[in-house]
Order: C-alpha cells, then structure tokens, then sequence
C-alpha cells in the first residue's frame, strides 16, 4: 500500500514524504493532532495537517532556538517556553545544569499527552524536575509576570492557526514586561523565501524592533520545513548576540550539541542580502 | 414560539429551489449570474452572486410580500414576539425613519433623549415633526449619557400632552436602559405611541438575563439592527410593531423611501440569522456574556482601566445593563478612548466600535472566541505600559444641553451661509456635528451654537475623533442660518 503524506509550503509547492504507518490521529478542543511515521524523517508530528516537527530534523530547529541566548546570557535561572508542548526545546535546555525554572506553556494539554506517548524520544525531557507544565493561553499566562524571566523562548507553530496571538505587538509586549532587564526573548520567525511566510516574518520583525531595543535575526537550516531556509529572532534588553557572545565559557559547560558550536553561531547572523533588505525595511 | 416552524428559513428555501432550477434570466441584475463580472465572482464566489437576483414570484416581492417574504415575516414577528415584522434592506436607519413617519406629520410632537441616533433627527427633518428633548443622565466619572429618568419622562409627556409618541433607546450604544416598561405605561396612559431604537437590542430577544426587550415591554414599534448582535449582512434590519400599529400604513410608509430592488442577499440573511437566533440564540447570547464577563474581569485586573457592568445599575437613568457589552473607561491611564481606539488599530491590528473622549467600545458578538478577547486585554495591558500618562488637563465627555431654537426641518431648509466654526456662536446651526460612531449628535439642525458646544468639537476633532455632518467636510466652517 502506498501512502503519502503532503504539507503544503504554499498552495503550489508541496513537500511530499513517503509514510509508513499512521500512529495517531485525533482531534483536540483546540486542533487535530496526528503521528504518522515516515520512510525518511522517522517520525512526524502534524498539526491541522501543517508538519511541525520530524525526528529526523527537529535537532536543528530545537538547538538552534535554545543554545544561542544561552551562549550569549550569562546567567539564566528561569526560562518561558512557550508553546513547545512536544519537549524538544526543554531537551535541549535541561543540558544546562544551572538553570533553575522552567514554565512551559502549552495550551494544548493533548498534544503533550500525545508527544509523551508517540515521541517519547524528545517528550521525555517534560518530566525534568524544573519543568512545569501550564495549559494555558500564552497570551493570557505572560500578561501577569514582570520581571520574572531571564530567556523566553517562543516556539509557536504558525500565525494562521490558534497560536496567532503569540504573533502580535501585544504578546511581545507582555513579554518584554515579563523579562529582567537583561532579559532575551528568542522567537521563531518563519521562513523569509516564500510570498506570504516572508511578510509573516516582516510583520514578527517590525513588531519585535518596535519592542525590544536590540533586535537580530538568525538562520538555520530545517530540510522539512518550507524552503528548507528558516529564521529565528534574538531580541534582547541588554545583552548583542555577537558582542557578547561567550564561546569559551560555553565549551567549558561541555554540552553535547549536533548543529549548534560557537563557531557557527557568529556565522548564522550573517544574513543573504534580499532577507537583509526584508528586514531593514521595517526597522 | 414554534420550533419547528422556526426551522424554516422561507427565503432561503426559495433561494434554494429558484437555484436548482437553473432559470435562464432574461431580467436584471445584468451580471446574470456573475457571467458577465468574472472579477465580481471572483470576490463574492458563483454563490454569491448566484442568489443576487431580482425580485420575481417565486421569490416574493419586498414592496408587496404575499408568499415567502411574507412567511419569513411572520416567522419573524413569532420570533421576536411581535405582531408584525417587516424586512428592512436600508439599514435600522431606515427602520427607525419608518417608525417616525408611521407616527408623526408635520408640527406634531415627538418626546425623545437628546442622546439619540442622526437616523431620528434625520426623520425630523423629513417630516417636520417638533423634537421634545429629555436631557438624558450623565455619569460624572465616566462621561457617558445614560437613559432617561422616569421622572423626567414623565414630567416631558406632562407638559406635552399633545405629543404624538415617546422615542427610546434600548438600549444606548453603551448598554443602558431607560425603564421602558414604565414609559410604555404612562405614554400609553396619554395615548402616545411608544418607538423603540433598539439597534443594539436584538439579543434583548433571545439571551437571558438581558433588559427587557421593546415588544416584551408593550412598546409599538422597534427597530431591530440584526445586522448587529444578530448576524445578519450589513444593511440588513427588522422593524417590529406591536398589536395597535396599522401595519398595512406601516407598509406603505416604508414604501416611500425604501428600494424596489430589495437584494435577496440581505433579505435571506435576515432569514437565516432570524432562524439562527430562535434555534439557538439563548445558548450563543449566554456565550457572549460570559465573554464579556471574562474579559471585563481581566481588564480590570490590569488596573488603571474600567470596564463597567451591572454595578451601575441605579434603578432610574441606568434602570438595567446590557452585560453583552464591553464598555472600557480609559483617562485613568491618561489616554482619551478614541487615543486608545486608534492605538489599538494603528499598532495592535485590533479595530474595535469606537472610542468617545473617556471610553472605549469593543463589540462582542456570536462570532467572537476567546482567543480574540486575549488579544484585546493583552493589547490594552501593553498600552498601559507603553502610554500610561498624567490625565491632568483631560476632558471627559459631556453632554450638552441643547438650546432648540426651530424645528431640525425648518432650519435644514432655511437660508443659510457658512462660517468659520470659531464665529459660530449664538448663531443658529442648520446642520448635523457628530463623532462617528457613535453617531450621536453633539449639535442638530435647529440648535443654537454656544462657546462651550464649539470649544467641545475642537477638542474631539483634535483628539482624533472622526467627525461627520457639516457640508465642509474639513469641519472648520458650519453653516448657519442666515439672520433677517
């Protein structure tokens, strides 16, 4: 039997993968959740038919997103993950011994339930003693923290589906309030190659810039995701992701990584020309 | 009310049969179909512009409905416990010019808030009807016009006895009601007919827990925005008579200025949103409220805002609260709400209702979630923080007394000239000023022009509020009457 699974990057370009069985499929109060397992990128998890994340890739996405605030903060303590439900970003940040707290808010409590069981591989990592777990709105839970956060992460899927708050003026907003002042927030910024996810990614762009006074963008590369080119925003209160990058000091922590390395990191800030010029347009 | 005859939705239906007829029009509208306006298809879709046809007898006429028209009407007057309906296609503006027409002829005497909406004065004008204004309450702290005491309602139709019928609100944009059920009483009393605006009552209908809606409390007529809280496409509305009406004259009254080309567009919209809300309304309104319950909870969490509800009610000039409503007052953070309405627009992609000098309106409605009203807070916490100033020097609203010195007809036809609006006092004003929305006027035509009435459109103009009326569209000239 022959079956197919196809995410669309936009309504002409498809990304095809060969899939071997379904392993889950369900509806949630707030979207439809389904596992399927694929021939070449292992597992994948799909959310209202989008792919967020494969096995075989997620590694890149889930690094990139983590290491570079924690290489260039010096001293994070609490860490917000939002959204993330599926346990890759916490994977990641439990390697670092020194953090202290991590609020991960996920409004959907069955796709938890559902990473816990089908990707236990990444899901695993929920169960750190530091991580609590909050099914909430995001926009609602960070309208009442100040000053709590050294690092937000915001790992939200899309701007068109039930996560479109996490995309606006007032989330970031809400956000700055809830960092320290030496706070970052690190953002997914979709990916700036096709028409409509690049004015996504200029709309994120403006609105961080309008936000936050020290606003730069990175890049890593995701085969699954569309394009294969993706973008991730450094907003930060104090500290520059490059001037204040401390390579050294994160070797030292000897945190076993497969994409990410300081090296690497003064790399992905330098950006192709026509995303610079997206860019610059709305700064 | 019966179920099962409310799970018709008559014109619909016939939409539906004439559809899988596949007619062959020779009849307007020319694009038949949307063959000949590809691009008009290509934004409405072939559904669309598929049912926008012209009035034939499968489908009823508007002018003179005798079949599925017809029993969308009477659906509709069993719904809203009427006894009779009428379809409107030229918005509640229509509806309410219909009510005044259907009541009053030239120089006859027609009790009323000031705080009424241009449609009411603009029906004056046409009819030559006198206005006999009740200056509605004021709430200090929050600058909003509130309903009429009972007492002063009372006092109006005392002195006037001669007046022909009592106009109310019910409620105001911002929710609240006069005690109609007692107007209703006394107008009656002194053979005045009882005329309800409700363009923001139609959930009175349906929900529970709501004020009392106009035909429930014994009024005679009401105009019903169901383009509003009920669903409906823009434009389309209800107007409502109770059993004293001669529906037959309200029908021929509606038929001077109404289109003979009613779109069946707005006309099944009205149909299936009338069907909608008597199947489900109760269940959906009760969502709403509990919407607006959250969200007023949340922003007063933030603190610096206040959404006001039910706490207001005083058992006269606010005799009851419609809880649907999202009222917010804002100088508290140092910003006008219209500051906030444009902010919220400008840097939050957020449009809501309006903002007047003190308050903010967002609408909620049946289609709203949760996830939206997120939004909203959220948006107005980040303001706070970004904004939040002194409100030393700021104005709130106020209501203006009016000074009625001719009829809002005889002053619109006068003699007039135009003056720069700084030269204006004393004069006699032959036009309409207002902030749009909420549409309500701060001067109407027939109304002399004081230092205080201009020095309040300078503020609101410069505030940013978006005001309509005057010929000079830059508002900085006002025509007045000329003086013999």
């Amino acid at each position: 039997m022959e079956m197919w699974f196809s995410d669309e990057h936009t309504d002409n370009v498809k990304l095809s993968l060969r899939i071997k069985r379904q392993l889950f499929s369900a509806e949630s109060e707030f979207q439809r959740i389904d596992v399927l397992e694929s021939e070449d990128f292992g597992k994948v998890l799909v959310v209202d038919g989008d792919l967020m994340l494969t096995e075989k890739d997620e590694f890149i996405y889930h690094e990139m997103i983590t290491h570079v605030p924690m290489a260039v903060h010096p001293d994070v303590k609490n860490v917000l993950v939002i959204g993330g439900g599926d346990g890759g970003v916490v994977r990641e940040l439990i390697k670092y011994d020194s953090l202290e707290k991590i609020d991960v808010v996920e409004v959907d409590p069955l796709l938890v339930e559902v990473c816990r069981k089908y990707i236990p591989e990444i899901a695993c990592s929920l169960n750190d003693s530091r991580v609590e777990i909050y099914n909430e709105d995001g926009l609602r839970f960070i309208r009442s923290r100040t000053s709590e956060y050294d690092l937000i992460i915001i790992d939200s899927p899309n701007p068109f589906g039930p996560g479109e708050g996490l995309f606006t003026k007032e989330f970031y907003g809400n956000c700055y309030n809830a960092l320290r002042d030496d706070g970052i927030m690190i953002n997914q910024n979709e990916s700036p190659f096709y028409e409509e996810e690049a004015f996504q990614c200029q709309r994120m762009h403006k609105r961080i810039v309008e936000t936050f006074p020290i606003c730069k963008v990175y890049q890593a590369h995701i085969p699954a995701y569309p394009s294969g080119h993706w973008l991730f925003g450094f907003a930060s209160k104090k500290y520059h992701p490059l001037n204040d990058l401390n390579g050294v000091g994160w070797k030292l922590r000897g945190i076993s990584t497969r994409y990410y390395e300081p090296r690497l990191h003064y790399g992905v800030f330098a950006l192709p020309v026509y995303v610079e010029e997206l860019l610059r347009d709305v700064e | 009310m019966d179920i099962s005859a409310q799970k018709h939705a008559p014109i619909y239906e016939a939409l539906e049969r004439f559809r899988k007829m596949r007619i062959v029009p020779f009849d307007v509208p020319g694009h038949k179909h949307g063959r000949g306006n590809p691009e008009l298809v290509e934004l409405l879709g072939s559904k669309c512009v598929g049912i926008d046809v012209n009035s034939m007898k499968p489908l009823d006429n508007l002018c003179h409905p005798v079949s599925v028209i017809k029993q969308a009407e009477e659906l509709a007057a069993e719904a809203f416990g009427a006894a009779h309906a009428f379809l409107m296609v030229g918005g509640t503006t229509s509806a309410v010019q219909s009510m005044v027409l259907s009541c009053c002829k030239k120089g006859d005497k027609i009790i009323m808030p000031r705080n009424v909406h241009r449609s009411v004065i603009n029906a004056l004008v046409l009819c030559g009807a006198k206005p006999v204004y009740v200056n509605p309450d004021v709430d200090q702290h929050l600058g909003i016009s509130l309903g009429m005491k009972l007492s002063q309602v009372e006092e109006a139709i005392r002195e006037n006895p001669d007046a022909v019928a009592v106009l109310v609100n019910n409620p105001t944009y911002y929710g609240i009601c006069s005690d109609l059920r007692s107007i209703v009483k006394i107008a009656h009393e002194y053979g005045m007919k009882v005329l309800a605006d409700e363009a923001h009552g139609t959930h009175f209908y349906f929900g529970e827990g709501l004020p009392v809606s106009a035909m429930a409390a014994g009024a005679d007529m009401a105009s019903v925005s169901m383009h509003k809280s009920g669903g409906s496409l823009t434009q389309s509305s209800l107007l409502l008579t109770g059993p004293n009406v001669n529906a037959g004259y309200v029908r021929q009254i509606i038929n001077l200025t109404q289109t003979t080309s009613g779109s069946y567009l707005l006309l099944s919209s009205l149909d299936i949103s009338r069907r909608n809300l008597a199947l489900r309304g109760k269940e959906a309104f009760a969502k709403v409220a509990e919407l607006a319950r959250y969200a007023r909870e949340e922003i007063n969490q933030i603190s610096g805002y206040y959404a006001f509800a039910g706490e207001k009610i005083n058992g006269n000039s606010i005799f009851d609260f419609d809880t649907t409503k999202l009222s917010v007052h804002t100088l508290d953070i140092g910003l006008a709400g219209i500051e906030v309405y444009d902010i919220l627009r400008d840097e939050y992609d957020i449009q809501i209702e309006f903002g007047d000098l003190g308050n903010i309106l967002a609408y909620l409605s049946i289609g709203d979630r949760k996830q939206e009203v997120e939004r909203l807070v959220s948006a107005l916490a980040d303001i706070k923080r970004r904004y939040q100033k002194d409100k030393t020097g700021m104005l709130t609203q106020e209501y203006i007394a009016p000074d009625v010195v001719l009829t809002p007809q005889e002053s619109f036809y006068a003699e007039k000239e135009s003056l720069p609006i700084r030269e204006t006092k004393g004069r006699i004003c032959s036009e309409f000023v207002m902030c749009y929305p909420p549409g309500i006027p701060i001067l109407a035509p027939g109304e002399a022009i004081t230092d205080k009435i201009i020095d309040y459109i300078l503020y609101a103009k410069e505030k940013g509020c978006s005001m309509t009326g005057p010929e000079d569209e830059k508002i900085e000239r006002l025509n007045v009457l000329k003086e013999r």
